[in-house]
């Protein structure tokens, strides 16, 4: 008995400072930034009326936010599609098909760019997609015409598949390199083709592993406003920036704070759908 | 079993792809860095090591370049304590709520990192706080404790906690078997964890700019210099710089917990 008192009031003791800092900065952050979304800015002092309105509400519901709401979610599924795409070959190989010296290279290859400059890599994509830029100078030395892919949603696109690629390569290389061995040798014992392996073994157990990098293309993109802003044109408003604009430029803190309640709602509902697949427990 | 070395040659020439993909926009920053001409254009014609010279002796980007290193140390200080207070609070639960716990303390790298800005910035506004150094830190250590929490956690879970009840059995107890046997075991996760939270907090402009105020960490400087586009030459050599300096940490900690761990970190999870 007074062994379990002790090991209770241990982590009693060892949870409470760290939980401390969460509940008052973190959640009571988010909760102060949930109230300022109701309350409106005083056109003639500028300062922050406390009375509680659903005007600001009303506004994300109106007007040009639908239409940015609309572009981030299918900007930020697309991306998350691309990078699926791009991320399950190589992350076969790494898992299944490489040697081991090969496969510490190739993960040692994926970890460099997941954890250099952030701002370094978007700015790459300006200088390689303006008008002077190598892929322009590619094409043309092609014979092809210039894409001038400078400044827009495409180059918005491809630099958020940039970005976040390592993210969605990581956890679905985790996956793949759990599968025992055992099940693809009972796969083809039973008959099983190397598509039919693939779809019905391979797949299936990958899902998780893609699911839980999904969470972090998807998440990090829906939040982004430094690459539209760098790399994008005059219609790549995001989400991001329509809180950045309105806190730091427009201060309106209130309506920033009701246009953050988006994405949180829409990466709540994307956990939960994570969950029902799988995605915790394969992490 | 020839549409199996089809297959073969088909996969290594996807890895090949994504390898170029993943290394040419950062050769081509690296490159830009060297370019002579004032205006970027490929291929490059001239070299000079110039720009290096300017944003070295830059009095803005070296103001930037300190208050970053502060504000990452300081960070990564709050964040070791506080993370590994909770990694060994959550390792050794078993209580009901744990899960919540975990959840909780995954929330500011699950959500996006705008929300922990907006959240702070509506906070310090509402309690009249202004923006310094310190909110800078506050920020930084949030998303900083969950990577230490990850770190040591994961080994704490790899090494078997009956060193520890041995060592107490002997008699050393309470801060006798953490300075003899737990804090060896955890020695390098905690070093390698400290190495990537700093490189994190050194490198963050998005909840930087809703914490900082008029202050210029170095990505805010860069952020707003390649904005201006007036000097990027210069914002060529300085991104460069950065990118070096990073590789210096993460190189370290791929080194001592193996790269296979730094490259787990990307994942939200602290469960069992």
């Amino acid at each position: 008995m007074s062994l379990m008192r002790r090991a209770w009031l241990r982590t009693t003791l060892l949870l409470s400072p760290p939980l401390a800092w969460f509940l008052v900065i973190y959640l009571a952050s988010l909760v102060i930034m949930l109230i300022t979304s109701l309350w409106s800015v005083n056109s003639f002092t500028q300062s922050i009326d406390h009375t509680v309105t659903t005007q600001n509400f009303r506004q994300v519901a109106s007007g040009a936010y639908p239409t940015i709401i609309l572009r981030t979610v299918l900007l930020a599924a697309l991306v998350t599609i691309t990078d699926a795409v791009l991320a399950f070959p190589f992350a076969y190989v790494m898992a299944r098909v490489a040697r081991r010296r090969t496969q510490r290279l190739l993960l040692m290859a994926v970890l460099l760019p997941l954890w250099a400059s952030y701002l370094a890599k978007v700015y790459a994509w300006i200088a390689i997609l303006e008008k002077g830029g190598s892929v322009n100078w590619a094409f043309t030395k092609l014979g092809l015409p210039a894409p001038n892919l400078g400044f827009t949603n495409a180059a918005m696109w491809i630099a958020f598949t940039y970005i976040w690629l390592p993210y969605m390569i990581v956890p679905i290389y985790g996956a793949l390199e759990r599968i025992p061995g055992s099940l693809f040798e009972a796969s083809s014992d039973l008959g099983g083709s190397g598509w039919t392996t693939m779809r019905r073994v391979v797949l299936p157990l990958a899902l998780p592993g893609l699911v839980a990098g999904s969470i972090f293309t998807f998440s990090l993109t829906l939040g982004d406003y430094v690459t539209p802003l760098l790399v994008g044109g005059a219609n790549s408003t995001l989400i991001g920036n329509a809180i950045y604009d309105n806190l730091l430029t427009g201060g309106n803190l209130p309506l920033a704070a009701a246009l953050a309640t988006v994405p949180i709602a829409i990466m709540v509902l994307y956990l939960l759908g994570a969950k029902r697949l799988g995605a915790f427990e394969a992490l | 079993m020839n549409g199996h070395r089809f297959t073969r040659t088909g996969l290594w020439a996807w890895v090949v792809g994504v390898l170029f993909f993943l290394f040419a926009p950062i050769i081509t920053i690296v490159l830009f860095a060297f370019d002579g001409s004032k205006i970027e254009t490929w291929p490059i014609r001239s070299w000079t090591t110039h720009w290096f010279s300017v944003a070295v002796h830059d009095p803005q980007v070296r103001s930037a370049f300190v208050l970053s290193i502060k504000a990452a140390t300081l960070a990564t200080l709050v964040a070791l304590v506080l993370g590994s207070l909770a990694a060994f609070g959550v390792h050794r639960a078993r209580f009901f709520g744990r899960d919540s716990i975990s959840l909780l303390l995954i929330l500011p790298l699950a959500l996006p990192g705008i929300i922990t800005g907006v959240a702070l910035n509506s906070a310090f506004q509402y309690a009249g706080i202004t923006l310094s150094l310190w909110t800078i830190i506050i920020g930084h250590a949030t998303f900083c404790i969950v990577v230490i929490l990850n770190y040591v956690i994961a080994r704490l879970r790899r090494s078997s906690g009956t060193l520890a009840e041995a060592s107490e059995v002997l008699g050393a107890w309470g801060l006798l078997t953490l300075r003899f046997v737990t804090l060896p075991i955890i020695a390098t996760a905690l070093v390698s964890g400290a190495l990537l939270a700093f490189a994190l907090s050194f490198d963050e402009v998005i909840v930087t700019t809703f914490t900082a105020g008029a202050q210029n960490t170095l990505p805010i400087w860069i952020f707003g210099a390649i904005r201006l586009g007036q000097q990027l030459p210069e914002v060529n050599a300085v991104v460069t710089i950065v990118l070096v300096l990073m590789v210096i940490p993460i190189l370290i900690a791929a080194r001592l917990t193996g790269s296979e761990n730094v490259a787990r970190l990307a994942e939200p999870s602290t469960k069992t």
